[in-house]
């Protein structure tokens, strides 16, 4: 269905090519899945299926992709639309119309399809993705995973053969990224579509997967095969694959039921987890009664959260459950409706920006926000001089955090984990005693995420205290030592990580639901507490 | 189903032609109030319907606007003085231009009549904004102007999202402290915001080239201009028209001939464009007996304004400020504004998904 015959794509001022010698052929009816580091070229290669490399970004590619039978090199990304839906990254920025009924029609009245076979297909991929009861709303006003329904039903009404996702769960909460994956699961398997998608949240697509395709980056042809054998080799793995690598199981196992089967002899081996000590540190930041409204909705209706120096707190919840709210409050530049919040025994925002700063940071969750100068060695000095600290105080952090970064260097050509370090340096410049950043994963593969896991865990041990919202449990399980969960503005959990997050499968980590009932939690605790025996 | 967009278009732009034809402040008085009362009666359950609203309060900045430059600028002058302001003398080269002075009662009421002018064709302007969506209006375009009114839907949607990419970029500013003030600042914020934009148009780009935009629409060159010449001689035939009917003072040719060759130029334009481009319709607005009737009731007051004897009404429909006289009630153009509440009895009162959302 997808032919790719030794395609490399290159861009004019870039060191390396984005794409070499990439040989591939992704047979009818195959959900098929591509992995690789930031920057590997993932997004280069989806587009290059549609044409929209090189026809719409530009720079050489050569050798030749063929889709359907149609080549890319004469045929542009419109004249391709009746075979190849394409789901982009970000849902919101690729709507055309602005209702849900008007969306899924537009690919269609550009195909010039016959009004009768329009008003049909139109019901049915309400049905299949079960968009019926949203067909009148605005798009404006629907859920992230609402919204990504109606992106994949909209590239669905064309009928292609083929669909293309760009981390289509990225930006979801788990629940919702569910809702997604199991619609996809059914095209492929009801209407023998091919699909192609690239995600960094290996945990939640790996288990669906006919096939990954390993992208290694630096100019090496991809990998290709059997999705434990390609993800057991490669950087970026879901940890059931590395709790399998560890319990030497044979094949690797890439989703939980198959883990399970083979996990019994591990679950014995391994002694019971350590418990946690429970001593409670001196309070550091605290908030009561927590209200913030917006006109009509209320996004948090009395929060009270008391963080501790040393203590890292994860805030969990559905998309729209308060997160963002909660740390812009407790910030103070958010709207406030009610309630107090104290840090050090000081409201922050009764402070001026400058002082509040060195009081608490916050991280947002667009970091490229923050930054508007041309080279990283600007904004660190420019933070210097914001923080009255001594100059090199900046680098110094973003040394610390992401080593190697050329000072030269403009923050938008940054990877998205070397930009999330700038900032979170700009952050931690004045060097506040509280730090809080929103939903600071997304777009991060594994390695940066356990790099920025340490990092937090360094800054903690340092004494600050982190609060840090976000939808990914890995992490989760990973960096934190207390989690909150949030529901419809409210707190519905509040406790150490390891009890919170196995009490409820859509919060449990994969380890977890792996070697349950025990409550391990990564795959690095397991390791150390086999070495130790 | 809501009526035709074109048709509450049309049925505003004959109100706002009888606006131009009187300055009777009784006759104008009545327009605003059918304006509203079918801009409120029959509007949908949507983001735009509050647009009568804001246009009425715009209209009403206008019309103050205008009293005040009057009174502080002088103009048309009558015998009865209300009030004599302090007058500021000004230097010789500018004694053409007065600043203060007396403020008659003729003067007075001859602002407010054209005032209220402006004030009345802006909320009829509204109460089309309220009753059809201007993006609606947009998609009954034909098809050989298809690319353009989605470029201009694409500018309508870009406007909102500005101001969200500006307020979280200014919240997020905040977060560095306030070391930049003045011009800096603006820099400051313009780079994300900017950066933001063009962001988001490339992605939208991207997705709308993936899923057809633009296919097969390439039309040949000679097609082109033809359309082109076609479509650009109608609409100054069209301007030209309107302008000699509307005005009343220009010679008979240019007005009703005019606008009729205009019209035809444009739809064989349009017609030869459109022939070309392969593009299906989901859920097409059509034109039905509703659309008419709301049409001819916007034709019947606007006919019966331009074609009143001075008899029944076409005397007083510029009524006399000096001397100041009390306007009278144009007879046959009332009746004829009376017709154009018709809309009412034969549009759906609200759309059926918003009662459904309620419950």
């Amino acid at each position: 269905m997808i032919r790719f015959e030794n395609v490399s794509v290159a861009y004019r001022d870039a060191a390396a090519p984005a794409l070499a010698a990439v040989d591939l052929h992704v047979p009818e009816g195959e959900l098929c899945l591509v992995v690789g580091r930031t920057g590997s070229g993932k997004s280069t290669l989806l587009r290059a299926v549609n044409g929209l490399v090189p026809h719409f970004t530009g720079g050489t590619l050569t050798g030749r992709v063929l889709v359907a039978g149609r080549d890319t090199r004469t045929h542009p990304p419109r004249e391709l639309a009746d075979v190849v839906g394409m789901v982009a990254q970000d849902p919101q920025a690729g709507f055309v119309t602005d209702s849900v009924e008007e969306e899924l029609e537009y690919s269609m009245e550009s195909l010039a399809l016959p009004n009768p076979v329009m008003r049909k297909r139109v019901e049915e991929t309400l049905d299949l993705l079960g968009l019926a009861e949203l067909r009148h709303r605005p798009l404006a006003t629907l859920s992230g995973g609402q919204q990504q329904r109606v992106a994949v039903g909209a590239a669905l009404t064309a009928h292609p053969r083929v669909l293309v996702l760009d981390e289509p769960t990225s930006a979801l909460d788990p629940g919702a990224a569910e809702d997604v994956l199991a619609a996809l699961h059914r095209l492929v398997h009801d209407l023998g579509m091919t699909v192609l998608i690239a995600e960094h949240r290996l945990e939640r697509v790996a288990q669906y997967a006919d096939r990954v395709v390993w992208l290694p980056g630096g100019g090496l042809p991809p990998v290709a095969g059997d999705p434990g054998r390609v993800l057991a080799d490669a950087p970026v793995a879901p940890p059931v694959v590395r709790l399998g690598q560890l319990a030497g199981w044979e094949p690797v196992p890439v989703s939980i039921r198959d883990a399970r089967r083979l996990a019994g002899p591990l679950r014995d081996r391994l002694p019971s987890p350590p418990v946690s000590s429970s001593t409670r540190p001196a309070e550091l930041l605290r908030a009561t009664g927590l209200r913030v409204r917006y006109s009509t909705v209320d996004a948090l209706r009395g929060v009270s959260l008391s963080v501790g120096a040393g203590e890292r707190v994860a805030v969990m919840g559905r998309n729209g459950s308060g997160k963002s709210s909660l740390l812009w409050a407790v910030q103070g530049t958010g709207k406030r409706s009610g309630g107090e919040v104290a840090v050090d025994g000081v409201d922050p925002a009764s402070l001026k920006p400058g002082p509040r700063r060195k009081a608490i940071g916050l991280v947002p969750q667009q970091p490229g926000d923050l930054l508007y100068l041309h080279t990283v060695g600007g904004e660190c000095a420019q933070a210097d001089r914001e923080s009255g600290k001594p100059a090199g105080t900046c680098r110094e952090f973003l040394d610390r955090l992401a080593p190697g970064i050329p000072d030269s260097q403009h923050p938008r050509d940054l990877s998205e984990g070397q930009r999330l370090a700038l900032v979170l340096a700009v952050a931690l410049t004045p060097s506040p005693r509280a730090v809080l950043l929103d939903e600071p994963t997304r777009g991060l593969d594994y390695p940066a995420k356990t790099r920025l896991a340490a990092a937090l865990r360094d800054l903690a041990d340092d004494g600050h205290a982190i609060v840090l919202a976000t939808h990914d449990v890995e992490f989760v399980a990973e960096y934190a030592s207390r989690v909150v969960v949030l529901a419809e503005g409210e707190v519905v959990a509040d406790g150490p990580t390891a009890e919170v997050v196995t009490a409820s499968p859509v919060f449990s980590p994969q380890v977890a639901k792996v070697l349950a009932p025990q409550p391990w939690l990564t795959v690095a605790d397991v390791r150390a507490a086999l070495a130790a025996r | 189903m809501s009526p035709h967009p074109g048709a509450w278009w049309l049925w505003a732009l004959c109100l706002a032609a009888v606006a131009t034809r009187t300055t009777n402040p009784v006759l104008l008085a009545m327009v605003i109030a059918v304006a509203g009362y079918v801009a409120v009666s029959c509007r949908e359950d949507a983001p735009w319907a509050s647009a009568y609203g804001v246009f009425l309060k715009f209209a009403l900045v206008v019309l103050a606007i205008r009293v005040v430059l009057h009174v502080l600028l002088g103009g048309v002058s009558g015998p009865t003085v209300l009030v004599t302001l302090p007058e500021i003398p000004l230097p010789e080269w500018a004694r053409d231009i007065r600043l203060g002075g007396p403020v008659s009662a003729e003067g007075l009421a001859f602002a407010l009549y054209q005032g209220l002018q402006l004030a009345t064709l802006l909320c009829c302007v509204g109460a089309a904004n309220a009753l059809a969506n201007a993006k609606r209006l947009l998609r009954s375009l034909p098809a050989a102007l298809y690319e353009v009114s989605v470029a201009v839907v694409v500018a309508l949607t870009v406007a909102p999202q500005l101001v969200a990419s500006a307020r979280s970029v200014r919240r997020a500013r905040a977060l560095r402290g306030d070391a930049v003030r003045g011009v800096k600042a603006v820099r400051v914020l313009m780079v994300p915001v900017l950066e933001d934009a063009f962001e988001r148009s490339l992605v939208l780009a991207a997705a709308m080239d993936s899923r057809g935009y633009g296919r097969t629409a390439g039309l040949p060159k000679r097609t082109r201009v033809v359309t082109g010449g076609l479509v650009l001689g109608g609409l100054f035939g069209l301007c030209v028209g309107a302008y000699g009917l509307l005005g009343g003072s220009a010679p008979g040719v240019v007005g009703a001939p005019m606008l009729a060759v205009g019209s035809a130029l444009a739809i064989a334009g349009l017609w030869t464009g459109s022939r070309r481009v392969r593009r299906s319709r989901y859920r097409p607005d059509r034109w039905g007996p509703r659309e008419l009737l709301i049409i001819a009731s916007g034709l019947v007051a606007a006919l019966a304004t331009f074609l009143a004897p001075a008899a029944l009404g076409g005397a007083v429909l510029t009524p006399s400020t000096v001397p100041l006289v009390a306007p009278e009630l144009p007879l046959l153009p009332a009746i004829g504004l009376l017709c154009a509440v018709a809309p009412v009895v034969v549009a759906s009162r609200k759309n059926p998904s918003s009662t459904r959302k309620a419950t």
